[in-house]
This record gives C-alpha cells, sequence and structure tokens, in this order.
C-alpha cells in the first residue's frame, strides 16, 4: 500500500490515506548523514525523507542517536557528512532562527519553557521569527506595533483554543503540572505556524489520560492545519497508532524504515527491542 | 392570578418576546460570549437575525411542526439559539443533560423521538451516534464546533453556520413559512421539554407550555424586580429547568443579558469578568468557591490573615444585620465600612460578586455558616425552592426575609399546602402540562384539580409563614426502636464540613446510624500538603489514619450537635468508613445533579454495609468504575471501619442522674 522510500529521491506521488488525509511530495530528505563527536558516530549514513502531510516517527532504544537526527533536521547540530534538503532545496548551515523562519518549530524532551512568564506571553514568543515592527516602534506602541500585535494574539488565541488550555492563558508557567507544560510548549511550535513540527518525546512522562489527550492534539493538529509532523517517542502504542511511517534507529544505524506493520514484523527491529542471543 | 392568566399584549411565546426586545431594545445585548479570549456580543437585533437564519436553515433542512429537537452542548449562545428556532418553526426543543453517557441518552433520544439533534462538538456527535446503536432514528445532525468533524459521513450533518448560511440563502422561500408557524404559536403551546434527572427510575419528559414558562417568567422578575439592564452568567447545565427559566424564560422576558463562559474549566475566571447581578449557583459553587477562599487564606501573609480573620468576625457579628437593613450602631457601621474597603469589597471581587443585586441557591440545603459567610459580606444571597414540574419556582424568600433554614414565602401566583403526612403540594401557573407519554406518572403526581405532589415532607412556621422542608417524604424512616431517621437531615450538617464532599447516612430499621463518607479531595488534599502526608491517589488519601481521626472528629461534633434536637437525636453516627472512590454520576450512584441515590448505592456497596453492621474492622471490596470515554473497570479496596463517640440526649442524661 505504501510505496517504499528507502532511498528517497524529490518528487514521490502523492497519494491519499485510507483515513483521508491527503500525503504530498517530499518535505524533507535527509541523504546520507553522518554526525561525529569526536571519536564517538552518533549518526551513520542515514537517509530518510519526510513528505508533506505525514505524521512520521523516529524510534529506537536509548543513546539510538534519535534526538541528535531530530538536531540535525533542526540545523542545531552540522552533519560531517550529507545533505539535509527541505522544501526542494538543499539547506546551508545556518542559525536556528533563519532555520525557525524556514518553517520548522519543535518542542524538547526537557521541556524549555520561560518559567516566569505567563502561558500566553510563552505562546508569543513562538511569534517572534514573524513580527515586521521593528524595537522601537514595539517599544513606544507606535506605527505598526499594535496591530501586529493583535493579529499574533488572535492567531495565539486560536491556538490556545484549539489546545483547550484557556483556562491557564494568564497562569505562569512555572506553576503548571508537567502535562499541561508539555501542552504549552506544544502551543508554542504551533504558533509558529511551521512547515514541519518536530516533537521530541511528546509524551514523556505522562500518564495514560495526557498521553490520549496529546495522541488527539497530535493527529487534530495534522488533520486540521495539515502540518507535518516528526516525532520521537518511547512509547510503542503510541507510535504505531499515530505514526504513517516509522524510521527505526539503533546504534546510530538505520535498521528500520517503512509503515508501523511493517517495521513491526522487521527481524531486525525486534532483535534491537527485544535483544538478540549471541551464539 | 391563576391558570388561566392571559397573555399581555400577544407576548404568547418566546419568538414573540424576541420580536418585541429586537424592535424595542435592538442595540442593548442580548448575549455575550467569551471566544478566543475576547467576550463576543450579540444584541437583541443581532440576535433575532441570527435565530431567524437558523429557523429558516431548519425549515429548509425539513424540520416539521410538533418535531422534537435535542439539543446537547455546553451553554452557548448557538444552544440557546437553536431551542428558540425549534420553537419558531412549531417544534419542541429538548435540552439534554451534554455529560450523560451514550446509554442515558439513548433513552431520551428513544423516548423523545428526536430528529433533529444539535451537538456541541464532536465528542456529542459521537455519543449520538453511539446511542442510535447503528438504526439512524436521528435525521439530521447539526454541530457547533467543527473541530474534528471533518471525516464525517455529512449525508446527514450539517455545521451550525452552514445551516444558518443556507437558511439565509433561502429566505425569499421559506420567510413567509416561518411567520406562519411563529404566528401559530400560542399561550397553550410547547414552549420546552425538559427531562428530570430522576432520582428514582427512568428520566421522566417534563412537558412545559408557553403559559408556564412565561408567567413564571413574569411574575418572578416582579418579585425580584428584575430589570434589562441585568446581566446573568449561564453555566449551569441547559436541560435543567433553572438554566431555562434564568436564561430563557425571565432573559427573554425582561430582556436581560446572558453571558456564556468559554468552557467549564474558566467558568470562575469568566464569573470574576462579568460581575453578574444576577446570580444562580447550587449550594456545592458557593461551598466550593468557600473552601477556596478558607485554603487560600492558610497560605496568606500574617497580616492579611490577621485582617482576614479581624473583619470576619466583625462580619459575622453584623454583616448578615446590615444586609437585612436591620439597625446596626453607627460605631459597628463605621468598622464595618473600612472592613469593607479593605478585606470585604476585594473579596467579593474576586469572587465575582461585587455587583451582585440577586443571588439564589436551592436544589439542596446550604450550610447556616455557607449561608451567612456569603450574606455578612452584603451579598443578597437567597434560597428558593422549586422543582421541574413548577417551571422551578414553588417558594422563595423575599428581600430582608431571609434565613438559612426555611425555603421562604409561596411565589406570587403559587399555592401551596401540606397533607396529612406532611407532604408539601402546590399549585400555579406553572405547573406542567404532562410528563410526555406517560399519563400514568402525570396522574399519580398531578390530581385532577392541578394539584402536585412534591415528594417532600415540610411544615410552615406560623410566625413568619415560611416553608421549611425537613426531607425526601420517602427517605424519612423509623429506626428499629421507633425513633425518627432524617438522613439528610445529619448529612447535610456532615456536608457543611468542607472535608467532607458527600455523607450517606444508614438505619432505617436498624439498631444505630452509621455513614459513608466522601472526602472533598480539594480540602483534604490541600490538608495533607501542609501537613506533610504523601498519598499517591484518592484511595490511598481516603484510607490514610489521620484522614480517618479527622473525620471522626468532624462526626462527633456532627453527633454533639443532632443529640440537642431530641427528636432526631436517635440519628448519631456509631460507626463510620470513608469510601475509596468518590460517588460518581457515570457510576450511576447519584443524579446528574449530584443528589445521592440512595438505592444503587446500596445495593453497591452491601458488603460495606454489612461491615459496618457487624462490627468488622476492615472490609475487602471491589466495585465497577465507569470511566469518561464509557469503558469500565474494577476498583479494588480495603476499607477499615471505625467507631465514633455517641452523646448522650438532654433526656438520656437526665435518667442517668
Amino acid at each position: 500500500m505504501m510505496p517504499q522510500t528507502q532511498q528517497a529521491a524529490t518528487g514521490a506521488e502523492p497519494y491519499i490515506t485510507p483515513d483521508g488525509r491527503k500525503i504530498g511530495g517530499v518535505l524533507m530528505d535527509l541523504r546520507n548523514i553522518t554526525l561525529r563527536f569526536g571519536g564517538v558516530t552518533a549518526i551513520k549514513d542515514i537517509s530518510f525523507d519526510i513528505r508533506e502531510g505525514e505524521i512520521r516517527a523516529i524510534i529506537g532504544p536509548n543513546g539510538a542517536g534519535k534526538s541528535s537526527m531530530m538536531n540535525v533536521m533542526s540545523g542545531f547540530y552540522v552533519p560531517q557528512e550529507g545533505e539535509v534538503w527541505f522544501r526542494g532545496e538543499r539547506r546551508p548551515q545556518m542559525r536556528p532562527y533563519k532555520v525557525a523562519r524556514l518553517g520548522l518549530a519543535r518542542t524538547f524532551q526537557n521541556i524549555a519553557l520561560f518559567d516566569g512568564m505567563s502561558v500566553l506571553d510563552n505562546i508569543m514568543t513562538g511569534r517572534l521569527t514573524m513580527v515586521k515592527s521593528s524595537l522601537l516602534e514595539q517599544a513606544l506602541w507606535w506605527g505598526r506595533a499594535e496591530a501586529e500585535e493583535n493579529r499574533h494574539r488572535e492567531q495565539v488565541e486560536k491556538i490556545i483554543d484549539f489546545l483547550e488550555i484557556q483556562n491557564i492563558r494568564k497562569t505562569p508557567v512555572g506553576r503548571l503540572p508537567y502535562g499541561l507544560k508539555k501542552r504549552v510548549e506544544l502551543a508554542r511550535a504551533l504558533a509558529a505556524e511551521p512547515k514541519l513540527l518536530m516533537l521530541d518525546e511528546p509524551m514523556a512522562g505522562m500518564n495514560v489520560e495526557e498521553k490520549e489527550d496529546m495522541s488527539r492534539f497530535i493527529l487534530d493538529v495534522n488533520d486540521e492545519f495539515g502540518t507535518t509532523i516528526a516525532l520521537i517517542e518511547h512509547d510503542m502504542g503510541v507510535v504505531m497508532d499515530l505514526s504513517d511511517r516509522v524510521v527505526v534507529m539503533d546504534y546510530g544505524r538505520k535498521i528500520g524504515d517503512g509503515t508501523p506493520d511493517e517495521v513491526r514484523n522487521n527481524q531486525e527491529v525486534i532483535d534491537a527491542y527485544l535483544g538478540v542471543a549471541h551464539d | 392570578m391563576n391558570a388561566v392568566a392571559a397573555p399581555q399584549a400577544g407576548l404568547r411565546s418566546i419568538p414573540a418576546l424576541l420580536a418585541r426586545n429586537a424592535t424595542q431594545m435592538g442595540n442593548r445585548p442580548a448575549y455575550r460570549e467569551k471566544e478566543f479570549g475576547i467576550w463576543q456580543g450579540w444584541t437583541w437585533a443581532e440576535t433575532q437575525d441570527e435565530i431567524r437564519a437558523l429557523a429558516l436553515g431548519f425549515l429548509a433542512l425539513g424540520l416539521n411542526r410538533g418535531d422534537h429537537v435535542a439539543i446537547v452542548g455546553r451553554n452557548r449562545p448557538a444552544h440557546y439559539w437553536a431551542m428558540v428556532a425549534a420553537q419558531m418553526c412549531g417544534a419542541v426543543p429538548v435540552p439534554l443533560y451534554q455529560d450523560a453517557v451514550a446509554s442515558e441518552m439513548a433513552y431520551v433520544l428513544a423516548h423523545s423521538r428526536a430528529r433533529f439533534v444539535v451537538c456541541g462538538d464532536q465528542e456529542q456527535v459521537d455519543k449520538i451516534i453511539e446511542a442510535e446503536e447503528g438504526d439512524d432514528t436521528v435525521e439530521q445532525i447539526i454541530y457547533t464546533d467543527k473541530r474534528g468533524m471533518r471525516k464525517y459521513d455529512h449525508s446527514r450533518m450539517n455545521w451550525l453556520a452552514d445551516v444558518q448560511a443556507e437558511g439565509r440563502a433561502a429566505h425569499q422561500r421559506f420567510t413567509d413559512e416561518l411567520d406562519v408557524r411563529i404566528a401559530e404559536l400560542d399561550y397553550d403551546s410547547t414552549c420546552v421539554m425538559l427531562y428530570t434527572s430522576g432520582t428514582t427510575g427512568k428520566p421522566k419528559g417534563v412537558v412545559l407550555s408557553n403559559r408556564n414558562v412565561i408567567e413564571t417568567a413574569r411574575a418572578t422578575s416582579q418579585f425580584d424586580g428584575l430589570k434589562a439592564s441585568e446581566e446573568v452568567l449561564a453555566y449551569l447545565p441547559m436541560a435543567w429547568v433553572g438554566d431555562f427559566i434564568f436564561s430563557v424564560g425571565q432573559a427573554y422576558w425582561t430582556g436581560f443579558c446572558v453571558n456564556c463562559p468559554e468552557g467549564a474549566h474558566t467558568m470562575m475566571t469568566d464569573l470574576r469578568e462579568i460581575g453578574p447581578t444576577y446570580f444562580f449557583a447550587p449550594p456545592r459553587v458557593f461551598e466550593g468557591q468557600l473552601t477556596s477562599v478558607m485554603i487560600r487564606m492558610e497560605d496568606a501573609s500574617r497580616l492579611k490573615k490577621f485582617l482576614f480573620d479581624h473583619y470576619m468576625k466583625l462580619a459575622r457579628r453584623v454583616g448578615v444585620a446590615l444586609t437585612d437593613g436591620k439597625p446596626v450602631g453607627a460605631l459597628d457601621r463605621l468598622r464595618y465600612g473600612l472592613g469593607n474597603l479593605l478585606v470585604f469589597g476585594p473579596l467579593k471581587n474576586t469572587l465575582g460578586y461585587s455587583r451582585i443585586r440577586v443571588g439564589y441557591t436551592a436544589g439542596e440545603a446550604i450550610g447556616p455558616e455557607i449561608f451567612d459567610f456569603y450574606r455578612s459580606l452584603g451579598i443578597n444571597l437567597k434560597q428558593l425552592y422549586g422543582q421541574t414540574e413548577a417551571t422551578v419556582f414553588i417558594t422563595q424568600q423575599p428581600d430582608g426575609e431571609v434565613r438559612a433554614d426555611t425555603v421562604g414565602v409561596p411565589s406570587p401566583g403559587v399555592e401551596v399546602r401540606i397533607a396529612e403526612n406532611g407532604e408539601v403540594f402546590y399549585r400555579s401557573p406553572g405547573t406542567f402540562v404532562e410528563y410526555y407519554q406517560n399519563p400514568e406518572s402525570t396522574a399519580s403526581t398531578k390530581d385532577a384539580e392541578g394539584w402536585v405532589a412534591t415528594g417532600d415532607a415540610g411544615f410552615f412556621e406560623e410566625a413568619t409563614g415560611h416553608l421549611r422542608i425537613i426531607d425526601r417524604a420517602k427517605d424519612v424512616g423509623r429506626m428499629a426502636d421507633g425513633s425518627m431517621f432524617a438522613p439528610k437531615y445529619v448529612e447535610n450538617k456532615l456536608k457543611f464540613y468542607p472535608n467532607i464532599l458527600e455523607a450517606v447516612v444508614l438505619g432505617d430499621g436498624r439498631e444505630y446510624c452509621t455513614a459513608f463518607i466522601n472526602i472533598d479531595l480539594n480540602a483534604v488534599g490541600n490538608w495533607a500538603e501542609r501537613n506533610n502526608i504523601a498519598y499517591a491517589s484518592y484511595q490511598e488519601l481516603a484510607g490514610h489514619p489521620r484522614v480517618y481521626e479527622m473525620i471522626r472528629s468532624h462526626i462527633e461534633e456532627v453527633n454533639a450537635s443532632v443529640a440537642q434536637d431530641a427528636m432526631l437525636s436517635g440519628c448519631q453516627i456509631h460507626r463510620f468508613l470513608v469510601l475509596h472512590k468518590e460517588l460518581d454520576a457515570d457510576d450511576g450512584e447519584m443524579t446528574r445533579t449530584r443528589k445521592v441515590k440512595r438505592g444503587v448505592i446500596s445495593e453497591k456497596f452491601a458488603d460495606l454495609i454489612e461491615g459496618l453492621y457487624d462490627g468488622s474492622d476492615s472490609v475487602y471490596t471491589e466495585t465497577e468504575v465507569t470511566y469518561e470515554d464509557g469503558r469500565k473497570g474494577a476498583l479494588k479496596a480495603t476499607v477499615r471501619i471505625e467507631d465514633a463517640r455517641i452523646v448522650a440526649t438532654p433526656a438520656q442524661r437526665m435518667a442517668a442522674e
């Protein structure tokens, strides 16, 4: 049913998923990425692609290199070898804020919010890359500043409504429980209106109910806004339910790539997760 | 002044009132809803436009005269509009409890044979589809919130805004038809059908006519001098008769503004922002607020705590008298004024009660301390007594005659009499038409002369003419030694402690009384935090020895207080246990309006009850629980049972001496 795109080139055929979502062409293409830290090779010659509109999961045991991979994708790490193609162009080395302007947003494994600021202000920071008015205009609340702030606030309010966090709009983030902080972080990433949303373990440390909520939000984001999502997750049940395609990493290598079903039945993946007897 | 009152100046229906409001006060606000962080408003003229568009859309979808239109969702202007739009088309709106599970929904959907259902969101749509069980009895589903609805089969589904757009487009085609149908409505056409939550048996559909609703709204608006400038907050379930009378009946009669909160969880913030002038809340809302005030004061700085304690002491002494306009010394007035500046004013503002002119509480008994707390702050909080079948009002308290232990004098136009056995009967223009398709129940509740049995036992105080309610007539029983058993009387005393959320007192036909206690997780959890008591779950906290200790002290205080009353001294609690789970409507243990279902509880917890009476120290039990999504699970626990000290009654003490 799904085309195997092991060495993906650009221009894979668009198709419609069984539940009616449209999957487009290749949005991000990672080609032969190798990343080393001194003598340690974190990622060894990995290639895969992410297509427009899909939910793409990266899974693997601890230390497999998943978060490093995400940092490569976000431009935070620059790989020694290989190329990152985004929206049809090879991406040069660039500063993180420029990457954000290109349409990438992410959440972090360890929540990275401003604890002293309110939920609303935290989410507003997600729109900083889109602010056009100058510092002076904002300081004096003059010219474009007000109209612009209103426009951004409107977008942010839509996201607050979407993620059902109206009741904590004005609450300082530091006072929130963990599950809600995760949701606020997602809201901030969404505020940037990303093309590609990268979620680093969005459900780590959550209870079942919070996981269900978060899963629903991820699906809704993908469905309503058509946002492409790349996620790292440990909970296999969640990954298998949510994602269209899964990349499996182990010790910096890619050991599997395909639909959840294909991956589930891949012997190498089973070995990596369950261990294998050494003769 | 009775059942054949004529409508005023052609105001025979809610749509007629809407038309009057749109012409006479077209620019006044009719609805507000907080959305995207901002209060969005609609004037009466705009409201009429929105409702007509929706009604035209209903006609385009084929809504017939006499059809039932079910409405399931939270309080939103669009849902109120749907009710009035249905009335315009000659159909009958049937608001349903939005937190009901699919199986409960299935019964009322089948019973009312609703052809159209207006759903708030995807969750409600899913529930309706589940409740239909495969055969598409509902012909049209209309949803308000688009989110997540894209993937559904839309052959019989529409977004509410699309229905309105379709109605506007078809305005040439249907305007005449709509006007004909509006003109057909008269004082005896059905205004609304409301399902009673039913402490016993299946819910019954109470049919209320335009006469019931409009006459009641007119009389009670006059009683409290309600004006078009009032602001109310619509946050109680739309399926409940009170919300219909306050947010539709009285709102359309007087033309005041109905404010809808952003969601259930923002209600407290929205309350503060709106500052309603006319407010209704069941006792549990006031209790909850008082609890959270007290918890926050515990954590406040010393100065603040001192000011609070000092001025609350003053308020307790003179506040109620001031609110009632009774004479108070000049010095105390001065002190109270200062207190108002320092404590009461800011506190009322925090609670959202700064502007309240008239506030009501009903549904359950309210604790005298709680009641007086609010009244001593200068909030005109009153009690009323009513039921769905009476279109709410049976008795209510006039300004200046307010007490915690009575429910007031008969509302205007209502006749009340007390039967031989103490049961309260009433007759009024608001007396319901019938139970839908249930002539037997109608006949057994309402006699040929229009008198309706309330099922409550009570009496009139001779000196004041105020009605006092003791308990449900059928719950008042006898203990083994023949002394009177009135469980609610004791339960209410217990529930006045912030740490106790619910209490169920047992003892009918037994040797002595026992009790199930439900702790209030909010209050007890906070107490545990302050006392460094670690717990991982509700169950663990409920079973903690120190929690038992605390609850026992509450029970012993209640015992002492019950012992004062010679008639009810047999109701002292000898043994008790703290339940390992919260009583919940989803598990059928309470009604949706949070009234305990005794029958269900005594069946479900039979093993625990046995333990209470066979002298054991603890009982192992497994309880079935229903999760929010309808799945079931089992809760296992060993529940401890402890004894409480009993106080000898004055009579017994005398005998002993």
